[in-house]
């Protein structure tokens, strides 16, 4: 049988080989955590705390009452320094706690491992916890798990898909996750299995993760509601409706969620945090993240606590004299850093150092319709098009040309001879049609 | 200390938008992979034509590429990094007759790149293949000189004629290894299928071509005039049909053109299927031996309309 796999996309140089066989590792303690009130899709959060204060470990340091978002803690032991406008990874300033850490004695150990019962947690408690937790998508967009969790009435939920593709090039923390953590990674699928009340789990994995698929397989071999699927090597594998679409040969409708068809994705990193919520009651306060790039020194996995700045992570990894662009993120979609101060949150998967002779900008030439971008699109449109209307500053046309159903994957982008940034004027035309259809 | 290297290095951070990492092909290397691919037709083509080809090949390339300079010289515009006006030059003289006198090709690559390309606002935004527009100029322009043919070698005016019109006029056939080979009476270019072919080969492995558009134009010629011989041998065999003429030359260099050929798979298949009609419905029963010309331009003309209705399923559309 062929691969399962989705129609279209591009296949760009894996470079995976980086940092694949590295086992995670921790890093020495930062003595400054940045912890931005806002790290997920949403409301931002208000700080529960002064300046001045003394926190905990996995003390809750800031929420807010709206159902779309979710808590965020202080990921060590510390003081509140100071409540400040701060250089933010996707925001490019925010609000945030800035917490300088402090000798901790506890450590880990303030949280002891139970053994759960699922059945015995009603779908309500395990949102509950997941909320309480402050668990957002780990896979970059951050939504707010517990809102993935609820399916509003009317949509009834049949499979969720946990996702294992990181069809990024360079990023391998999913991989290392499944590696590492594979039995972790099954609880949190029947976790939110149990919560969304789906009969059947998948784990999407890329054909390039063979060992993953392999651990994966012998885990679940036992259990009938659970199936691995091999998915084919090929970006933006990863991307939820190409997932769907993969897995289930389901298309979420235009406009639509994953909901809509009656399936609910999440990333494999996410499910591990679950895992942790219910099982030890420990919050999101730290994350797995691929340091990688020709531009590193040392190419790693580490388990960073979340709210450390950029430049810690770069002085334990090192940085090579040619060092020229740091991307949070997958070189794809990722997005470029200003500042070394700026630090990781829920949704950051890796940190990528480019090089000189890899970000080097080719001057933009005419477009020559050789329509490359139309036969990688993934979603089936016509992204030259689309750019030429938003150069030309026809918003109302774009409608026409389903510009809303973009998903910003670059492919485009990235097989344009005449190396046109489509996918950024798309995401600009965006804004202008929400704009005047509103 | 390493802390005080990075606060240095920080200072030279480069702000990149996603995608950060890009495909290496450009359009200044298709261009020139096209121009490659050409090769072993010119060389087919001195090979045959002799000095004929060789004084042809350099006028309408020289004369192409000065056209352009001039003209966006004049316009204060920038000049182009790519060969495309190169590539136009070479294209009009593969599809001129050998016996054409200079200062006729002259004025047709001069046609070309102004009324075929710079006047719609240069690469990239033509309707028509310019060469192509090059060569429908000189039809209209000098219609005796555009049809009058040499054999190859001897460069013989007098009895030389093409294939197809061997075939439409005195219902002669040609041999198809003739054919193959290129020993035929014909443009520069056309004549030899092999040469066209081992250009093509090299179009699709460095991937300068969908093979949509060469596929379903040769299928459809190969099907129509399949039944059109069996009703009427006189109408020539399917092999003879797809070996004569400009076929095999427009078929894999000038319908491929990007600029102006649909932007949809499906678009593509349309303008392969309707351009092969075409091309032997004028064979068979219009006023000319041969149609690749009209068949491409004609199909040129209606691509803005199939991109304009022709589009793919979207993912989640209906």
């Amino acid at each position: 049988m062929r691969t399962k796999t989705f129609k279209q996309g591009i296949h760009p140089s894996e470079e995976k080989e980086l940092s694949r066989d590295k086992k995670i590792e921790s890093i020495p303690l930062p003595s400054k955590v940045i912890v931005p009130l806002s790290q997920h899709t949403g409301a931002p959060c208000k700080p529960l705390i002064d300046k001045k204060d003394a926190v905990e470990r996995g003390q809750k340091i800031g929420d807010v009452d709206a159902f779309i978002s979710c808590p965020v803690h202080s990921p060590l032991k510390g003081k509140v320094i100071s409540i400040e406008k701060h250089p933010h990874p996707t925001l490019g300033e925010a609000e945030a706690i800035i917490i300088e850490v402090e000798e901790d004695e506890k450590g880990e150990n303030r949280w002891s491992e139970k053994e759960v019962d699922l059945s015995s947690l009603s779908p309500e408690e395990i949102r509950k916890r997941v909320r309480e937790a402050g668990i957002a998508g780990m896979g970059g967009a951050a939504f707010p798990t517990h809102v993935k969790l609820s399916p509003p009435s009317g949509k009834n939920i049949d499979s969720v898909i946990l996702n294992g593709c990181e069809c990024e090039p360079y990023l391998t923390a999913d991989y290392r996750l499944m590696m590492e953590r594979a039995e972790d990674c099954l609880f949190g699928l029947k976790a939110i299995m149990r919560a969304t009340g789906a009969q059947k789990g998948y784990i999407g994995i890329e054909d390039n993760k063979k060992d993953a698929i392999k651990i994966m397989k012998s885990l679940t071999s036992g259990e009938n509601e659970i199936e691995v699927v091999p998915l084919k090597t090929k970006y933006p594998q990863g991307g939820e409706k190409m997932l769907i679409k993969a897995i289930l040969g389901r298309e979420v409708p235009s406009g639509g969620l994953p909901l809509d068809v009656g399936v609910v994705v999440n990333n494999v990193g996410t499910a591990i945090a679950i895992c942790e919520a219910l099982k030890k009651g420990k919050p999101l306060i730290e994350r797995v993240i691929t340091v990688t790039g020709k531009g590193v020194e040392k190419p790693s996995n580490l388990l960073v606590p979340i709210g450390t700045p950029l430049r810690d992570i770069l002085n334990y990894c090192g940085l090579k004299d040619n060092a020229k662009a740091i991307i949070m993120g997958g070189p794809m979609m990722g997005i470029s850093q200003y500042s070394l101060d700026c630090p990781v949150i829920k949704g950051t998967s890796g940190i990528l150092v480019l090089t000189e002779d890899e970000v080097s900008e080719d001057e933009e030439q005419p477009c020559i319709r050789c329509a490359r971008c139309v036969d990688h699109c993934p979603m089936g449109l016509f992204p030259t098009t689309l750019a030429k209307l938003v150069k030309a500053e026809r918003w109302e046309e774009l409608g026409e040309y389903n510009i809303m159903d973009c998903i910003e994957c670059g492919c485009c982008t990235y097989v344009c001879p005449s190396k046109i940034p489509i996918v950024q004027l798309i995401k600009w035309g965006k804004n202008e049609f929400r704009k005047i259809t509103s | 200390m390493k802390k005080v290297a990075i606060e240095e290095q920080q200072k030279k951070f480069f702000l990149s938008v996603s995608p950060h990492i890009k495909d290496r092909l450009t359009v200044s290397r298709l261009m020139r992979d096209v121009i490659i691919a050409l090769v072993p037709i010119i060389a087919f083509s001195v090979y045959f034509f002799r000095l004929r080809a060789v004084e042809l090949i350099i006028t309408c390339a020289f004369v192409s590429v000065i056209s352009e300079y001039v003209f966006l010289k004049l316009r204060r515009k920038k000049l182009p990094r790519e060969s495309s006006a190169l590539l136009t030059g070479i294209l009009l003289a593969m599809v001129l007759p050998p016996g054409l006198p200079l200062w006729a090709a002259a004025m047709g690559a001069v046609f070309a790149i102004i009324f075929g390309k710079q006047i719609f606002g240069g690469l990239g935004y033509n309707i028509f293949n310019p060469a192509l527009i090059g060569r429908a100029f000189l039809m209209a322009t000098f219609p005796v000189l555009m049809t009058t043919w040499t054999h190859p070698f001897t460069l013989d005016t007098l009895t030389g004629a093409t294939p197809l019109g061997l075939m439409k006029f005195q219902h002669q056939t040609t041999s198809i290894s003739n054919l193959f080979w290129g020993n035929v009476a014909g443009s520069l270019g056309e004549t030899s299928v092999f040469a066209i072919l081992v250009g093509a080969g090299y179009l699709f492995v460095r991937r300068c071509i969908d093979w949509r558009i060469p596929f379903f134009y040769l299928a459809t010629v190969a099907v129509f005039s399949s039944i059109t011989f069996l009703f009427n041998p006189m109408y020539g065999s399917p092999l003879f049909h797809l070996f004569a003429g400009g076929l095999m030359l427009g078929a894999f260099f000038m319908a491929t053109d990007p600029v102006t050929t649909p932007i949809s798979k499906r678009g593509r298949m349309i303008f392969g299927i309707g351009a092969g009609v075409l091309v032997v419905v004028i064979r068979l029963w219009g006023g000319y031996p041969e149609g690749v010309m009209f068949s491409i331009i004609f199909m040129n003309a209606i691509t803005p309309l199939l991109n304009r209705y022709i589009k793919p399923k979207i993912l989640g559309g209906r």
